[in-house]
């Protein structure tokens, strides 16, 4: 009977474990078929495919160039190579220098050449034809708006490289979009305090601005900021971002009672513009009986280069400067100054930067899953990137930190010697709420892996 | 008033480029017969002759200063200009004066680059339609850039005027307005200056001497030259040369106003084009003419009332379109330009 009971038990046991085995047997290929087809380019084999997005050709091929230099450092990085640079100094222990989630770091390039429609087709192809499961790159706001858009129809991250439009994490936000590059608000809540110390609180600005979604919201970030500080605006004109010669707008300024020009030009056009408002000597006069001044909201060292002496003793601001001496930027500039023979620029460092983040989101959330992977950046608090403290908010997946105010040097020692910290803003100083009227109007919207 | 004058110095000043690139642009069109869409891209070419030179200028010694470090803290390097080191005060001269010393070096180079174009490439599509031309000469202006790029970056390259000619000049007091009224970067006149200087000579060579003639008359009637036993194709190569010539040294003197870079010549080219095609095709006064007239109509246009205006009457931007806004008038009304010949673009 023992026998038999023993036997029956067996046997209901045999039966039991057969059924689990046949059912798990028979949904297992289902539920490997569905993870493997879950999102978008989920990574086969042993390597996983990023895509960097960067100017190669036109007028931002310089800061692509040293945009490319740092995905390239940050692969390395990743991937166990190198002295490890901020691996290091990260506040965040999960990556380890064995790539992704054991995944051996690999990626394909795109040329964006500074046109959204390029942008578009090279990140499309990336994502079609090369698998890759992140984009990440960009120098004009124009271009991280139009591929942003473009990754969350796909159901990729986006993680966006120098763009500082207000719109890129505001009426324009996407929940595939991240953004650690400062913007238009933040630079003019850090600038406004130090112009007001610098140049007194009754002046009169004319904001000379690129006529594009960058220019229209660092002019009014900017003028929104000195007005409060009790400057007057006496004109906003907008000017073709295909200028070359601003002799025909800069002209009008002498005679327009300003004793501030406000270039809201980046790239080829401030080093133009503030070239010829230099040559038309407005550096030398005397309105309202003050020295003129000209104010560079968004500095770049490699557009100071451009610019060459002209920048002397002109404010700024920036999203990081090789100079800084926390162990991060020590680190960063240290690893691409001896890999490359030169400093980072901030293009190069924010880049670099999105690189980890994106794949310590990726080893944190245990997978690369888009949603997931966004869910592990969302509110995430770090440390060690060379910014000091930084939240990466939920709200709108931008990124809250220190931000620079930068003079020209009067004095440069070498060729990069050209921006000389004034004053490191604090975070609190540039926050603003996700509903503040200069970041409304847009929908985060919900993730999309693109199952 | 003051502001209007002033707008009119820059109409001149743009226009000085648009006429000195159309002008080229005319004599090869006119000699020819080719639509040269690399005209730009030796305009360009001159721009980083004036760079190069500057950059030969500047090659210095290093030595190492114990006391100051680099970004990595090893010992900084200092460099020293060799003119500066072996000749003092005239080396430093030499450096402050290499954009008007460019002018030197940009002539050769450029009519170099004008006969190995003309006969390496142009010569092949001279009987091939306009839009061959257009494609391989723009194609060309690509590979150039992209050469210039490659050696130079993509970065503007500042390139500054010599020291003597930094700084304004108060025309309004001349003219009697108040002080600063109308103030003007010397350089900008010295361009205009010297526009005026290189029209004129191209115009004094083709109608005061014998090769001139023979070209202008090859122009009018290139079969019945070559019947006369003259190779009107030698003639047409240097004048190529001449063109090339031009442009680069257009480009040279411009380089301290806007700092070059590679893609400047495309910036100018469209612009140009419609220099020419205003001015008339193969008219040599009407480029000119055209020139200044356009460049001042783009001052104007950008004047913040103007624009404002036109808005109001539902025209924006009327500072980007309004070149093109007259080229569209010309050619419905005058589609031959202001001075192009009977017959040319009417048919």
């Amino acid at each position: 009977m023992t026998e038999k009971i023993k036997d029956n038990q067996v046997s209901r046991r045999k039966v039991l474990k057969a059924s689990a085995a046949g059912t798990a047997f028979g949904v297992a290929p289902m539920f490997f078929h569905r993870n493997a087809h879950a999102y978008t380019n989920a990574p086969k084999g042993g390597s996983v495919t990023l895509g960097f997005n960067v100017p190669q050709t036109g007028p931002y091929a310089n800061e692509g160039a040293d945009e490319l230099r740092a995905y390239e450092l940050a692969v390395e990085h990743l991937n166990g190579g190198g002295d490890g640079g901020l691996l290091n100094t990260f506040s965040s222990k999960a990556l380890k220098g064995n790539g992704i989630l054991g995944k051996k770091v690999e990626y394909v390039t795109g040329d964006t050449q500074t046109k959204s429609d390029a942008a578009r087709a090279s990140a499309k192809s990336m994502i079609e034809k090369d698998g890759a499961v992140m984009i990440t790159g960009g120098s004009s706001s124009g271009v991280a708006i139009a591929v942003q858009g473009l990754c969350q129809e796909a159901g990729v991250i986006f993680m966006a490289g120098l763009t500082h439009s207000n719109d890129t994490t505001g009426k324009d936000k996407k929940a595939n979009g991240f953004r650690h590059f400062f913007n238009g608000y933040m630079s003019g809540a850090a600038l406004a305090p130090v112009l007001e110390k610098m140049y007194g609180g009754d002046r009169v600005a004319y904001h000379l601005t690129a006529d594009y979604t960058w220019g229209w919201t660092q002019e009014e970030s900017i003028a929104a900021a000195t007005e409060a500080k009790g400057w007057k605006t006496v004109e906003k004109v907008r000017t073709p971002l295909a200028s070359t010669d601003f002799s025909s707008y800069i002209a009008p300024v002498l005679n327009s009672g300003a004793d501030v020009l406000v270039l809201n030009h980046y790239g080829g056009n401030m080093v133009n513009s503030l070239t010829n408002a230099v040559e038309f000597g407005l550096r030398d006069k005397v309105v309202n009986g003050k020295n003129f001044e000209i104010v560079v909201p968004l500095y770049s060292r490699l557009m100071a280069q451009g610019a060459g002496t002209n920048v002397k003793g002109i404010f700024g601001s920036t999203n990081w400067h090789w100079s800084l001496q926390d162990e991060g930027s020590k680190a960063f500039v240290k690893s691409f100054g001896t890999k490359y023979g030169f400093p980072p620029s901030q293009a190069a460092h924010t880049t670099y930067v999105q690189t980890l983040l994106y794949a310590d989101a990726c080893e944190r959330a245990g997978t690369f899953e888009p949603c997931m992977v966004a869910a592990a950046l969302e509110g995430f608090d770090f440390d060690g990137l060379g910014n000091g403290p930084t939240h990466y908010r939920a709200d709108d997946h931008q990124c809250f930190k220190d931000v620079l105010v930068v003079k020209g040097k009067d004095n440069p020692t070498t060729d990069f010697d050209l921006l000389e910290v004034v004053e490191v803003t604090p975070r609190e100083q540039v926050e603003y709420p996700a509903d503040h009227p200069m970041f409304a109007g847009g929908d985060l919207g919900s993730c999309n892996n693109g199952a | 008033m003051d502001a209007v004058l002033l707008q009119i110095l820059n109409g001149l000043d743009k226009g000085s480029a648009y006429a000195l690139i159309a002008l080229g642009l005319t004599l090869i069109f006119g000699t020819l017969g080719v639509v040269n869409f690399a005209h730009g891209a030796l305009f360009m070419i001159g721009a980083f002759c004036a760079v190069t030179l500057n950059k030969v200028f500047a090659l210095s010694s290093v030595a190492i200063d114990p006391v100051k470090t680099d970004f990595l803290g090893n010992p900084l390097k200092v460099k020293t200009p060799y003119l500066e080191k072996w000749f003092g005060d005239f080396g430093s001269l030499l450096m402050d004066w290499s954009v008007p010393l460019a002018i030197l070096v940009s002539i050769p180079v450029m009519l170099l680059i004008g006969f190995v174009m003309e006969r390496g490439l142009i010569r092949h599509f001279y009987k091939r339609p306009h839009a061959d031309q257009i494609l391989v000469t723009f194609g060309l202006a690509i590979v150039l850039q992209e050469i210039v790029k490659a050696f130079y970056g993509a970065n503007p390259i500042q390139t500054p005027a010599p020291a003597a000619f930094v700084g304004t000049l108060d025309i309004g007091v001349m003219l009697g307005f108040a002080q600063n009224a109308i103030s003007y970067p010397y350089w900008r006149l010295v361009y205009f200056c010297f526009a005026c200087l290189v029209i004129f000579c191209v115009f004094a060579f083709l109608q005061f001497t014998t090769f001139g003639m023979v070209v202008r008359a090859g122009m009018a009637d290139r079969e019945t030259v070559g019947l006369l036993g003259i190779n009107i194709n030698k003639k047409f190569t240097i004048m190529f040369g001449l063109a090339a010539c031009v442009a680069g040294m257009a480009g040279v003197m411009y380089t301290p106003i806007n700092s070059p870079n590679y893609h400047m010549g495309m910036d100018f080219l469209v612009l140009s084009f419609v220099v020419v095609v205003v001015g008339g095709m193969g008219s040599l006064p009407g480029a000119v003419l055209a020139g200044f007239l356009l460049g001042i109509l783009e001052s104007f246009a950008s004047m913040n009332e103007v624009k404002q205006f036109f808005e109001s009457i539902y025209l924006p931007s009327i500072d980007q379109v309004i070149i093109y806004l007259v080229a569209v008038i010309v050619l419905l009304v005058r589609p031959r330009g202001l001075m192009g010949r009977k017959g040319v673009m009417e048919e």
